[in-house]
Formats: structure tokens, C-alpha cells, sequence
């Protein structure tokens, strides 16, 4: 019999932490491969984690929502037929603390051994003592295998795969590279605990909670609001519905118009499209638009990718397929990874102005609100009805001012007004 | 905004500070005249400034050196053409015992506000006396200033900074851009200042530093590498003394991984400071060694066409090397 753990899994780009929110099995338990162990949130996406092995569940390792590194151990599995006993396990266990003690660099020998292995530039070496990345986790692309500055600018410690029983080493480090523990769920200011119920939240929500709490906090935000004619995409879009309903069998709604003109504006503003990271202006190369979506119990915010790449009716099957998965608990963790922008629909609510909390790291976020008829002057001093709607853009100040803010809008306005026949849909 | 090539903006720059200063004249072997110099540089500045601002010297580098500190410290703005940067060798000792200490030695009571021009490089079927580098010969000699613009747009914003500037400056020509490189000039009173190195193209993979012809290798093959999904800084280093550090370091520190590119030889040019900068700064960002792209250490360039192409680096040598680095 050997001891197996099951680990926090990479549950994405720049996934730090998520926590267990229910357990499939329990303790005795026998389970086989593949079968589901628990349940895990992590910034918004819940995920079943399989068992890697068939066994006996010998006990759960963390508490049930609570915040934990990637990489930790879950839960303990007995395995059968294995060769190694729990005996030489644990003696497997006390030579590695010791070699981590000693900081001794030998190499693990699942990586293959290269002609350049073990001769690191200095910027390699001071990134990885910088970062804290042990260099026999990097895989190499440079020259016959060479590590180069960019494997670790690009290394993830969380897709490190960890196919070995677990080390110690990697528990001590997650301990040590977590920040001040924290503390237990601050009691509610109660006044008097007869007049409320006090609930958990639940993972997602808990998600969303540290998310906005990380934007508000690290974001200053700035807004600004405009509003825009979009009298012609009504008419074109009434004229179409139909027409479009029949062929592509999905609604033709307004939102897509606004999608495909912020895409066509933020190619105009390439700062749009950027985040903050320690000083440096990220450019993403790629338009990935997040749009909001909400369940009756939450807010998901999937991603178009490369939204430059789709036509107005390209985007509307997008937005279509996302929003469908998120109302079905179908969500793939890839579709909720690696947004530079979000655009959200707050005009569903009938809301016609509002300051959206940008979508941390992204850079900005703009509300499209809702459109409604209204008497506006014209250029010969006389008045017509016209659909109006307002446009209210967040932006992350250290990145972006006014100026670049009114000019995207400007743009997105005029991209707007630029809709007029059906050619603009495909 | 008028096309130009890098030789016409050369020229209008010089006319441009001749109008603006009458204190700036110019000089050197057929400079005046209706000849207009060796290349045409100075053609039509006697007529339109006459023949006391724009005139010929004799076959006398060294006077052609001095008469610059002379007129430099009476008061006026010498530019003196060398016709060749071979030929500016017997004029060394002015330039760098007189024109390069004159505000050092005088506690800054007198000035020797000069501009050396002269035409370098290869390609041109120039051979010996006709196609060197000689600019190495005047790096590390403070109190002089060495410049090459590496486009017509430069070119004319950085004869003029060169004009204005109080000190003795050094103004290389790449007589092979001379003609081949044609912009929109913009007509009115610009300047390009003549000690920042500039640079031409972000990146991320690797850097490229280097000046004139390679230079233009350099963008050409970034762009090509750019298909292949190498993404290339590149550099032009413009101030060639004194370096311009900062621009250059960070360059260096962006990628991590550094080409220097000359057509001079390998050993002692420009490019070995700015690799010794590099190393003394930017140790701990360093990614691969520092890579140099050069002429061979030979004593000159040959006549023959296969011996200047031997010579010669190349836009393909350029581009090999820069996918090396990338892929180290």
C-alpha cells in the first residue's frame, strides 16, 4: 500500500489560489480512477477534481472554503499494488528535506539532461533567484535546451506538473510564499442576531468578492460617460432580426453592435488594451473582449478571444455559445481565461448610467446601457426622436487619462454610427 | 514636406543655418563653385551665399583642419568638408590637439564651434583611400562630439544641431545612403539633437545596435524576421562619441540579447565600447554573450567587387545572425 495525494491543480493563467467547496467522497471511501474527489472555485469557475488514482480516501487535508495555494495537498488516497510502502514513502520524504535543507541544486531527474543544462545567463539567474523559480522546473527553449530569459519571464509555477509522490519541498515553499494567514470570517457587525441570517458565501461569490475588492483597491478608477445616437442599428437591426433569427437560428441582439465597434476601436487604442504590471504598460496583442453574464446567483465574465477576428455576426454566435455554457454550468475554464477587456450590458437592467469596477488586470471597462427613445435638437434647430444610449467607461488611471478615454469613445461613437446596412453584419 | 534623399537634406540643412547665421561658412576641396563638392553636398550654396561663405581650399587637409579652429574661435561657424574619411588622417593633429581642447584650455572663454564633414563607408566601388570607417579614430576623445544620421530625415535635423553646437563635431556621411535612402523632409526649421541614440524599432527577442548602411540591414531584416515571429529592437546609435549610454543600456536590457552590427573592422570600433558598456551595465539582464557583426580585421577594403563584397557585411549575414541570437 502507498499513500497518493491529490493536489490543487493549475486551473489557469494566473490562477494563485482556489478552494475546495464540497467533498465527493469521504474518508474510507473507495474510489476508482477518474472518479470525482471534490469540488473546487476558483475565480469563478467551478471545477470537479478526478481522482489520478484507484484507492481508498484516507483523509481530507484542507477545510472546506478556505483559500488555498495552487499545488497544495488536498486529500490522501491508500493506493493498492503500489510497490513502495507508506514506510519508504515517508523515508523518501525525509531525504528530500534534507537535500532542501542543505539547498542542495541537484537536479530532478525527470528532465531530460541537455548539452546546455546547468549554464544559465546571468539575467536567468537573477530572474529565477528574483522570482524564486527553481530552474529544473523551467523547460527550455532556447539553444540545444538552454533556459532563456523568457522561459522564466513566461514560467508558471503552477503548471509545474507533479507526477512524483509529494515532496516536501514544494509544501514548505507554498508556506512560505503564502502572505499573513488569514484571518477566519470576520464576524458580521451584528446588532442583534435574532433580526438577520447570517449565510456563507458561497466560493463564486467569495470570487467575485475578492476580485472587486483587488480592482477597487489596486485600480484608481476614473469614469467618464458618453452618449451616442444609435438610431440607425435599431432600424438596421429591426430590419434583420427576422431575416437573421431564420437563418443563423439565434436572436440578432444589440449588444453584438456594440461589441464589434469597441473591438474596431480599441484596434484605433491600442492603450485600451493593456494592463498595469509593476511599473510597465502591458500591451496585449490579442483582443480578448470579457463580457458579463449573470445567472439568477451570479456574475460570470467569459472572454471572446481574438474578438478582431469576428464579423458583427461572428461575435453574436460567440456571445451566444458563452452565455448559453455559463446558463448551463457548461463553462470551460479556457473560455474564462485571458480577457484584456471588458464590456458589460448593463442597458438589460434598464440602467442608464453606471460606474463599472474594472475587471482587474485589465485596463478599462465600458457599460453599454440601455437605449431609449428621446427628443434631441437637430442641426436645422429643430427636434427628432432618436435612440439614444449612454456609454459610461471605467479606466484604470495609472494607465490611461481623459484624454485617451474621450478619444476611444469617440471612436467607438463614431464606429457606432457607421452601422447601416446588412453587409456590416457579416 | 518635400521627398529628399539623404544627400538633398544634407544640403538644405546646411543652407537653412547658412540663411539663418551669416557667421556659418563653408569650405573644402571643390566645395565652392558650381561643383558643390566631391558628391554634390554643397552644389548651389556659393551661388546663393557667395563665394566668401562657400569656397574651395587646396589639396591641404591639415588647412582644411585648422582654418576651422581659426574661424571657429574668431567667432564664426566653420563647416570644413573632408572629401574622403580617408583623408581626414593628416588633419588629425588640429582636430584633436586644438579643435577638441579649445573650451577645455580656455575655461571656456573661447570655442571652436566646427563641423567636420566628411563622407565614409563602402559599397560604392570606393576601394582604398576611398571607403573607410575612420570614425574609431575620434571615440573616446572628450571634448570632440561624432555623429552619423542614419536617414535624410536625421540627416538634415542633425547638420544643423551640428552647426549650432558650441562644440568641434565630426559629421559622417554614409556616402552609400547618399542617394539610395529618399524621405518627406519637412521644410521648416527642425532639429535632431546629435547626442541620443534613437530607437527605430521596438522589440522584445533581441536587439540590434548598430549605425549608416548596417543600419538599414538591420530594419530591413527585422522586418523580414518579424514573419517569423522574431520581434527585434533595433537601434541607431547616431551619437557615435559620445555614446549615448542610457539609450543604449536599456535597449541592451530590454531583450537580454544584443547584436552589434558594423561595417568597420572587428576589433576596436565603436561597437567594442558599446559592447563594454553593455557588459559594465547590464550584466544581470544578459541572456546570451554580446554578439558582433563586422567588417575583417583587414587593413582595408578592396577595389575588386569580390573584394568589397568580401569585406562587406551583408543584409543576409545580418539576418543570420540575428536569428541566432534569437534562437540561443
Amino acid at each position: 500500500m502507498a499513500i497518493k495525494e491529490i493536489k490543487m491543480p493549475n486551473l489557469g493563467e494566473s490562477v494563485t489560489e482556489a478552494s475546495v467547496v464540497s467533498w465527493i467522497v469521504k474518508p474510507g471511501d473507495t474510489v476508482k480512477r477518474y472518479d470525482p474527489l471534490m469540488e473546487v472555485v476558483s475565480d469563478k469557475v467551478t471545477t470537479e477534481i478526478p481522482s489520478d488514482f484507484a484507492g481508498v480516501v484516507k483523509e481530507t487535508l484542507v477545510e472546506l472554503d478556505v483559500d488555498v495555494p495552487i499545488g497544495t495537498s488536498l486529500m490522501t488516497l491508500e493506493v493498492e499494488g503500489e510497490d513502495d510502502s507508506t514506510q519508504e514513502v515517508e523515508e523518501v520524504k525525509e531525504e528530500v528535506k534534507e537535500e532542501v535543507i542543505a539547498s542542495s541544486p541537484a537536479p530532478k531527474a525527470k528532465k531530460s539532461v541537455n548539452k546546455a543544462a546547468g549554464r544559465f545567463s546571468p539575467a536567468v539567474v537573477r530572474l529565477a533567484q528574483e522570482k524564486g523559480i527553481d530552474l529544473n522546473d523551467v523547460e527550455g527553449t532556447g539553444k540545444d535546451g538552454r533556459i532563456t530569459r523568457k522561459d522564466i519571464m513566461n514560467f508558471d509555477p503552477a503548471k509545474v506538473v507533479q507526477s512524483e509522490p509529494v515532496v516536501e519541498e514544494t509544501v514548505i515553499k507554498v508556506e512560505e510564499t503564502t502572505t499573513a494567514p488569514k484571518s477566519e470570517t470576520a464576524a458580521p457587525v451584528a446588532t442583534s442576531p435574532a433580526s438577520q441570517d447570517v449565510v456563507p458565501a458561497d466560493g463564486v461569490r467569495k470570487a467575485i468578492a475578492k476580485k472587486m475588492v483587488q480592482s477597487v483597491n489596486e485600480i484608481p478608477h476614473a469614469w467618464i460617460m458618453v452618449e451616442a445616437d444609435v438610431t440607425n442599428i435599431v432600424n438596421l437591426r429591426n430590419k434583420t432580426k427576422d431575416e437573421f433569427k431564420k437563418n443563423e437560428g439565434m436572436s440578432l441582439s444589440f449588444f453584438p453592435f456594440f461589441a464589434k465597434a469597441v473591438v474596431q476601436a480599441m484596434k484605433k487604442n491600442p492603450k485600451i488594451n493593456t494592463s498595469w504590471d509593476n511599473g510597465n504598460i502591458v500591451y496585449h496583442k490579442d483582443i480578448n473582449l470579457s463580457i458579463a453574464v449573470t445567472t439568477d446567483e451570479h456574475l460570470y465574465v467569459p472572454v471572446i478571444h481574438n474578438a478582431d477576428n469576428l464579423s458583427l455576426a461572428g461575435i453574436t454566435k460567440e456571445i451566444n455559445r458563452l452565455a448559453t455554457d455559463v446558463r448551463d454550468g457548461k463553462l470551460q475554464g479556457k473560455d474564462m481565461q485571458g480577457g484584456t477587456f471588458t464590456l458589460n450590458n448593463t442597458g438589460t437592467l434598464g440602467s442608464v448610467q453606471s460606474m463599472g469596477i474594472i475587471n482587474h488586470p485589465q485596463a478599462a471597462i465600458l457599460q453599454v446601457e440601455s437605449i431609449n427613445k428621446r427628443i434631441v435638437p437637430t442641426k436645422d434647430g429643430g427636434f427628432k426622436t432618436a435612440d439614444m444610449v449612454n456609454l459610461c467607461l471605467s479606466i484604470d488611471h495609472r494607465i490611461l487619462d481623459g484624454q485617451q478615454a474621450g478619444q476611444f469613445l469617440r471612436d467607438v461613437k463614431e464606429n457606432l454610427a457607421n452601422f447601416s446596412s446588412e453587409s456590416d453584419i457579416y | 514636406m518635400a521627398e529628399m534623399t539623404y544627400l538633398e537634406a544634407i544640403n538644405l540643412g546646411i543652407s537653412e543655418e547658412m540663411a539663418r547665421d551669416e557667421k556659418v561658412v563653408i569650405f573644402g576641396e571643390d566645395v565652392g563653385g558650381d561643383k558643390g563638392g566631391v558628391f554634390g553636398v554643397t552644389k548651389g550654396l556659393a551661388a546663393k551665399y557667395g563665394d566668401n561663405r562657400c569656397f574651395n581650399t587646396p589639396l591641404t587637409e591639415g588647412l582644411i583642419g585648422g582654418l576651422a579652429v581659426g574661424l571657429g574661435v574668431m567667432g564664426y561657424r566653420a563647416i570644413g568638408e573632408f572629401q574622403f574619411a580617408d583623408y581626414i588622417l593628416p588633419a588629425t593633429n588640429q582636430i584633436l590637439s586644438e579643435a577638441r581642447t579649445m573650451r577645455y584650455r580656455t575655461k571656456g572663454d573661447w570655442t571652436a564651434p566646427i563641423v567636420y564633414r566628411t563622407p565614409y563607408g563602402g559599397g560604392v566601388r570606393g576601394g582604398l583611400y576611398h571607403s573607410q570607417s575612420t570614425e574609431k579614430i575620434f571615440a573616446g576623445q572628450p571634448g570632440l562630439r561624432v555623429v552619423t544620421p542614419s536617414n535624410p530625415y536625421d540627416a538634415k535635423g542633425m547638420i544643423k544641431a551640428a552647426i549650432r553646437s558650441d562644440d568641434p563635431v565630426i559629421f559622417y556621411e554614409h556616402k552609400r545612403l547618399y542617394r539610395l535612402l529618399k524621405a518627406e523632409i519637412p521644410t521648416d526649421d527642425y532639429i535632431v539633437p546629435i547626442d541620443k541614440a534613437n530607437v527605430v524599432r521596438e522589440g522584445s527577442d533581441i536587439t540590434v545596435i548598430s549605425y549608416g548602411m548596417m543600419l538599414q540591414y538591420a530594419i530591413s531584416a527585422a522586418e523580414k524576421l518579424a514573419k517569423e515571429g522574431i520581434d527585434a529592437e533595433v537601434v541607431d546609435v547616431r551619437s557615435l562619441y559620445p555614446l549615448d549610454r542610457e539609450t543604449l543600456v536599456n535597449a541592451a536590457k530590454k531583450t537580454g540579447k544584443v547584436l552589434l552590427v558594423t561595417e568597420d573592422n572587428k576589433e576596436g570600433s565603436i561597437m567594442s565600447e558599446i559592447a563594454a558598456m553593455i557588459s559594465e551595465d547590464a550584466l544581470f539582464d544578459l541572456d546570451a554573450p554580446i554578439k558582433r557583426l563586422a567588417g575583417p580585421d583587414a587593413p582595408s577594403m578592396g577595389y575588386a567587387l569580390t573584394l568589397e563584397r568580401e569585406f562587406l557585411v551583408n543584409e543576409d549575414q545580418v539576418i543570420e545572425a540575428m536569428r541566432e541570437l534569437a534562437e540561443y
